[in-house]
């Protein structure tokens, strides 16, 4: 392969990449079926742009799977896993164990061996962390109890992954058609010298770990160039890949160990945030090359069975989850956002084919038509989730009272309700009380709301968005609410139902920037306070005061302007939808603004006192 | 030695070369405070307690300011309002200020013609004056007739010097003054 062969290759990934993954997100498909439709797209049975190399492909883009299980080795930090330890251990581990049991006799039951069983059980088994998180994410359920719970199983998941990788070989069936790895170094030691040797190895990373890795870092921190420290990062993960696979251990193995290891250490999310740009694009390649790798002819043979396999799949992997919802007592309407949000199955099982190919457990045919089934139990998910929530979400919502450690909004009649109590609920709740303003507080992050507790606020736990919640916190006592969500969906939404059900309660609403005020102004709210402008005009206040600039004059020259600014927002307000009216007005108010400053803090000719001394010489 | 504080109250010194120049005279001494009251509260919040405290501590009460609207500039006004409590600076048990010495130095844009009864503004400075006259005496203080600096828009560069020398002079008679 020449050099330009090579970056023709490359414009040609990169290119199907930045076509397909923005559309896949749009269509709120995930950017793992974008990469995965590209891939075909690409691949040898559409266009044909990229041919049978996308094998070699698929071996280099793995190293995007090791440095995968580094991130979550890193994010593995001891006292969360403590704090999930029971949902971590209870949902995660039941669940692996049920689904795969269940996958494991249904295959048996379409005749295939009993080893492949187990492997095709372990494989479904797992649910995507990549959609899964990303959707929770973006709906701001993260902190929810169904996010809670989804983050605990798929947690499990990723762990799990590193055993089963282990036990993969002992399922093979037959000849190992050896993948060419190279030579290991141990292939000629017994057996037990092997294990021997590869526990030396695991102990010793362990020690390095915890003991030399962290003061090379400083070392390298201190330095001060940032991408040093980039490939050292690299460099470590690279150096762990090839010592794992030289003793005949999987890389992914050793860098999860590694990862886990330096969870405890300052650099954690330095580490993070230098592998995350590499992690991205490998995986991403990965996926790409799963799609041109991906026998279409053979799929296209059988759509019934394939539809039958992921109806199949889908719907044995959210009942498994709706049980153990049940047993572990999350609400209903939560349970089953779990149930689906976690019912496909997960972008490592694209790893896991691969590696079985090569272990010889399923034979060609099989693995492609189960790697379509896979792709397709993730497209439905996103389609899933928006039917359950548009539908059956919405009905239970408005008749299960969400419970949360069992507490019951007694009836407040507080003339001030606060929504959200984060940074900015928080002062303004603070500014309040300090002057004896009775005040009832809505916050949905559970671990927060404790703590405020903790502390003698007296905070409610619950959705804002929910009229009835808001009104058995009084909302018909209420004289102002104070809408201070973080989240501009839930913050409209929140504002949206007051405004219909109390037309006549006063709202005054947090907006992030611009954009989010003039679309709360849109609303017909008159009170909207952008979060940073007051703070950051004091900054600048200060900043001319250190330049020399008296206090009054600065005290003066912030009013002017946040006067001036008010004013513009308004006046921008009615253009906002034609560019470039707006620019040139805003360009022209800013004209009129610098005027005006200079007209303040410029020279005394302004102030017309000489028309008083001539006054005063007649 | 008695001990002066000097509160000067302008809401724009940076265009005042008349007051520049006055406080350039002041002698630097440790019996002398000098406050720039718009900077310390640009936004009008006064702390009335450190106002009192440091009233207390001092025997010369000099207020500097420009003449506004025949009056002081409004952050003045509202340390009068504030700072002068009742029971504290007047009315029952208000003897904090009893015999404190006050004084203000004020710069005007008119000259001293103007300042007549048959001038520009049909009456004297001292006239003008009379609120805060009356204000010292319910404080029991010790009102003493102001410094002035007159017709500012008209001054030269050696009148500036003179005016300097002046003023110094004024204060520098105080610190020598036999306190009580």
């Amino acid at each position: 392969m020449g050099e330009v062969n090579f970056f023709i290759q490359a414009i040609i990934y990169l290119t199907s990449a930045i076509i397909m993954v923005p559309i896949a997100n749009r269509l709120g498909l995930g950017s793992v079926l974008g990469y995965l439709v590209a891939g075909i797209v690409i691949g040898p049975f559409v266009f044909g742009f990229v041919g049978t190399e996308g094998k070699d492909l698929l071996h280099f883009a793995e190293f995007g799977v090791v440095m995968m299980l580094f991130a979550i080795g890193l994010e593995l930090e001891l006292n969360l896993l403590w704090r999930l330890k029971f949902w971590l251990l209870g949902l995660g581990g039941l669940q692996l164990v049920l689904t795969t049991v269940f996958v494991f006799l249904f295959s048996i039951g379409f005749q295939f061996s009993w080893k492949s069983s187990i492997a095709l059980g372990f494989i479904l088994s797992l649910s995507s962390t990549a959609i899964v998180l990303q959707t929770l994410k973006e709906k701001g359920l993260m902190k929810s109890i169904s996010g809670q719970a989804s983050f605990s199983i798929l947690l499990f998941q990723d762990m799990a992954v590193i055993p089963i990788l282990a036990i993969f070989p002992m399922l093979s069936e037959g000849d190992v058609i050896t993948n060419d790895h190279g030579h290991s170094l141990v292939d000629h030691l017994p057996g037990y010298q092997k294990t021997l040797v590869v526990l030396f190895v695991v102990i010793g990373i362990i020690l390095i770990g915890r003991y030399i890795l962290s003061p090379i870092f400083r070392l390298i921190a201190k330095s001060g160039s940032r991408e040093i420290f980039t490939g050292a990062s690299l460099l470590l993960v690279i150096a762990i890949s090839v010592l794992m696979t030289s003793v005949g251990v999987s890389a992914a193995l050793g860098t999860f160990l590694a990862g886990v290891v330096l969870a405890s250490s300052e650099f954690r999310h330095e580490l993070e945030s230098n592998i995350e740009p590499f992690k991205g694009l490998l995986l991403g390649l990965f996926f790409l090359s799963v799609g041109a790798s991906m026998e279409l002819p053979v799929v296209f043979q059988h759509p019934m069975k394939i539809v039958g396999i992921v109806v199949g799949i889908i719907f044995l992997k959210a009942l498994v989850l709706l049980l153990l919802g049940f047993l572990f007592k999350l609400p209903l309407d939560q349970n089953l956002y779990m149930a689906l949000a976690l019912s496909q199955v997960g972008e490592f099982s694209f790893v896991l084919f691969g590696y079985s190919e090569g272990l010889g457990i399923f034979d060609k045919d099989t693995i492609v038509i189960l790697v379509a089934c896979v792709a397709l139990s993730m497209a439905f998910t996103p389609i899933l989730l928006l039917l359950y929530e548009k539908t059956i979400f919405e009905a239970l919502q408005s008749k299960a009272p969400k419970k949360q450690t069992n507490q019951t909004l007694e009836k407040e009649e507080n003339p001030v309700i606060i929504c959200g109590f984060g940074r900015f609920g928080n002062m303004v709740g603070r500014f309040l009380r300090s002057n004896g303003i009775g005040i009832t507080i809505l916050d949905y992050d559970a671990d927060r709301v404790e703590m405020l507790g903790r502390f003698g606020f007296k905070v409610f736990f619950g959705d804002a968005t929910r009229i009835e919640l808001l009104e058995s916190a009084g909302l018909e006592h209420a004289k102002v609410l104070i809408a201070a969500l973080d989240h501009p969906e839930k913050q409209h939404e929140l504002i949206r139902n007051v405004k219909h059900h109390y037309p006549n309660l006063q709202i005054v609403a947090r907006a992030g920037d611009r954009e989010e005020a003039y679309d709360l102004k849109e609303m017909g709210l008159s009170f909207i306070y952008r979060e940073t402008r007051e703070t950051a005009v004091k900054l600048g206040g200060d900043v001319l005061k250190l330049l020399g600039t008296r206090s009054y004059a600065a005290e003066r020259a912030k009013n002017l302007f946040l006067a001036h600014d008010d004013e513009t927002f308004h006046e921008l307000f009615d253009l906002r939808k034609d560019r470039v009216q707006y620019i040139s007005l805003a360009k022209q108010r800013n004209s009129e603004l610098e005027r005006l400053m200079f007209v303040d803090l410029g020279k005394e000719d302004e102030l017309d006192l000489d028309s008083w001394s001539e006054m005063e010489r007649m | 030695m008695p001990k002066i504080l000097i509160q000067l109250f302008h809401p724009f010194l940076e265009k005042s070369k008349a007051n520049q120049m006055l406080l350039d005279s002041i002698p630097i001494s440790d019996h002398i405070t000098l406050r720039d009251l718009y900077e310390i509260y640009p936004n009008f919040t006064i702390d009335v307690k450190l106002e009192q405290k440091i009233l207390l501590e001092h025997d010369v009460i000099l207020f500097q300011h420009p003449f506004y609207w025949y009056s002081c500039p409004p952050l003045m006004k509202q340390w009068f309002d504030f700072v002068l409590e009742d029971g504290w600076a007047y009315g029952k048990n208000g003897n904090s200020l009893n015999g404190k010495k006050w004084i203000q130095t004020i710069t005007t844009g008119g000259s001293e013609m103007a300042y007549k009864e048959d001038g520009f503004h049909k009456h004297r400075i001292e006239d003008f004056l009379l609120p805060f006259r009356r204000t010292a005496e319910l404080c029991k203080m010790d009102y003493q007739p102001p410094f002035l600096v007159q017709g500012t828009f008209q001054l030269k560069e050696g009148d500036f010097q003179k005016e300097s020398l002046r003023y110094r002079n004024f204060i520098l008679s105080f610190l020598e003054a036999k306190h009580g």
